[in-house]
């Protein structure tokens, strides 16, 4: 888990759990029909947008609002690999972790990414590379009792393995 | 020692001895609250990790509300889904087939589940609200559900804590709802990101009031929202459980992070504007905006006396023709309530619609979706885009008192005008 490499997609500031799961989809069944239905108010095309883009790179507090866990099930179903904010709001962070999805708190400018570039995290160095802009940004590296979580692929399967 | 109430319960909760902000720990669950959005899809994060057993059917409040009675066939499917888990492992207290409980903030401490002292998560947000018993309470997603259902333990971060000191008393027409708006739109709904927010307030502070300032401390991103325990909370737990509780209080030389003091009196109506709870604007500055909807209900004031002011202010009148009024009172016992008190006859007559005791509105889902661009004043916590309906329309958050005083005028109005 220590490298993931992809692709950068942009978000803004206070994306609500709201805004990434509409309300209205929560009563769908099926996880692959609720994840085209990700960020429709924000942009109505995202998820045809977001493909072939895997790492996304958003405002403060991502993740406000509710405790729906479909907001962070519909990015995995959509190949996202990491999410990158200014802040996040304490329940998605936890359900990132919890998912297995690294969530990485950076203070970052429109100088240092943009949609499209081909980004590298090595999550035990705290290091963000933006391979197309040829920029190096550290971070404060994940605390060890995340980083257990994460190597397990998530809370579940360390519960599993660790009873 | 100089633990705050955060701090104390969550050591109370744990196998430390000693507990210092920014450690993660381990701490047992007393009670779990777990509505209709989770109920249908843990089966499948549960059904993982090869269980055939929960840790302790005992500690689990299941209940259904969002959407209650089913509108939709997904909904009675998620509904259905949820009832046949909570039949399979033979939760204690399920209340999934009794529709006519309510919304779950409003019915679990009701029922006397919510007691001092107590560490409780809730697959919901805004699970916060039973800090106004002196509960440690927060929200949590699907896979953490599954975890405490597993094992009855969860991994918590140790939050730093700010005090809140709230002094005097609201001036005629102005409610909770007015502070908690005025606090978020202080600090920003990032301002809180991860503390406990831990309130020291007047016993003159309802319990009603207390609530609706729990129930909203999330929108500062905050983690907890505790209120200390007073003479008040007692009279209130008297009548509604026998069980015993622990009720704790911080230490007094406590360290907090930050400290705010409110003088109630100060305080003065706040509307949140679209699409956010820390967009606030005096009331002053929103007057006249016409509105299409008026919504009063919500786990956040769909209470006693919410539903007490607003029938103080449209005895006798009628909604403006232009606008239409939802009532949705929070719980089968409040609107038992508010019938004995003849409350329910006066919005009747006034023209509002009194819908049973759901979610309903608040999170669009049914009993008075909004259509496109239409504008709608609301009592609940959240105005983000499409809350309540089409993505263009338009929620305005407020006190029960401007909502009801705004459904008279058909505009967004000073409920300290007609009171
Ligand atoms: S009333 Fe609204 S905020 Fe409260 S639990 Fe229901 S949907 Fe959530």
């Amino acid at each position: 888990m220590n490298e993931i490499v992809g692709i950068a997609y942009i978000l803004g500031d206070d994306i609500s759990t709201d805004d990434i799961v509409p309300s209205y989809t929560l009563t769908m069944r099926d996880p692959r029909e609720m994840a085209q239905f990700t960020l429709k108010f924000i942009d109505p095309n995202f998820s045809n947008d977001i493909t072939g883009k895997n790492i996304i790179i958003a405002g403060e507090n991502f993740g406000t609002g509710s405790s729906r866990e479909e907001a962070v099930n519909v990015f995995k179903i959509l190949g996202i690999k990491a999410i990158i904010a200014k802040s996040f709001a304490r329940i998605y962070y936890r359900n990132l972790i919890n998912n297995g999805i690294p969530g990485i708190t950076l203070n970052w400018d429109e100088t240092l990414f943009s949609s499209g570039d081909r980004i590298k995290i090595a999550l035990h160095d705290g290091i963000i590379s933006n391979i197309s802009k040829k920029k190096k940004i550290t971070f404060t590296k994940l605390p060890v009792f995340i980083t257990c979580i994460l190597e397990e692929g998530g809370v579940l399967k360390k519960l599993l393995k660790n009873g | 020692m100089n633990l705050t109430l955060a701090e104390k319960i969550l050591l109370n909760h744990s196998r430390i001895d000693d507990i210092c902000p920014g450690e993660f720990i381990e701490c047992e669950i007393d009670l779990i609250m777990v509505h209709e959005q989770l109920g249908g899809r843990i089966h499948v994060e549960f059904e993982k990790l090869g269980l055939t057993k929960v840790w302790d059917p005992e500690k689990i409040f299941f209940i259904l509300d969002h959407w209650i009675p089913a509108p939709t066939i997904s909904a009675a499917q998620m509904h259905q889904d949820a009832r046949n888990f909570a039949r399979k492992y033979q939760f204690i207290h399920n209340y999934s087939d009794q529709l006519n409980q309510g919304i779950c903030h409003q019915v679990l401490p009701e029922l006397g589940f919510a007691r001092p002292g107590m560490l409780i998560v809730g697959s919901d947000s805004h699970t916060t609200t039973y800090g106004a018993f002196n509960c440690l309470s927060t929200g949590i997603g699907a896979t953490d559900v599954s975890v405490v259902f597993a094992t009855g333990k969860l991994w918590f971060k140790v939050p730093e804590s700010y005090k809140i000191a709230l002094n005097g008393e609201f001036k005629k027409g102005v409610m909770a709802k007015d502070f908690i708006l005025q606090y978020i739109g202080d600090i920003s709904t990032k301002g809180a990101i991860y503390k406990s927010l831990e309130f020291h307030a007047a016993e003159s502070l309802s319990m009603d009031s207390r609530m609706t300032i729990s129930n909203m401390a999330v929108e500062t991103g905050a983690k907890f929202g505790i209120f200390l325990p007073d003479a008040r909370l007692e009279k209130w737990l008297k009548f509604h459980t026998k069980e015993s509780y622990n009720a704790m209080k911080p230490d007094e030389n406590a360290l907090y992070e930050k400290t705010y003091n409110y003088d109630l009196s100060e305080i003065t109506p706040i509307v949140a504007k679209p699409s956010s709870p820390g967009n606030i604007e005096k009331i002053e500055n929103v007057e006249g905006l016409e509105i299409d909807q008026a919504f009063l209900g919500s786990c956040t004031n769909g209470r006693m006396e919410d539903l007490r002011i607003a029938a103080k202010i449209i005895k006798g009148k009628s909604v403006n023709r232009n606008t239409r009024l939802i009532i949705t009172p929070a719980s089968k016992r409040i609107y038992q309530q508010a019938i004995e008190e003849g409350l329910i006859e006066i919005f009747i007559n006034a023209g509002a619609v009194v819908t049973h005791s759901t979610c309903g509105a608040c999170i669009g889902g049914h009993l008075g979706v909004l259509a496109s661009d239409e504008i709608c004043i609301s009592s609940t916590n959240r105005n983000f885009k499409g809350r309540m309906g089409a993505p263009s329309s338009q929620v305005y958050l407020a006190s029960p008192a401007t909502v009801v005083a705004s459904a008279l005028k058909g505009k967004i109005a000073d409920p300290r005008e007609v009171l």
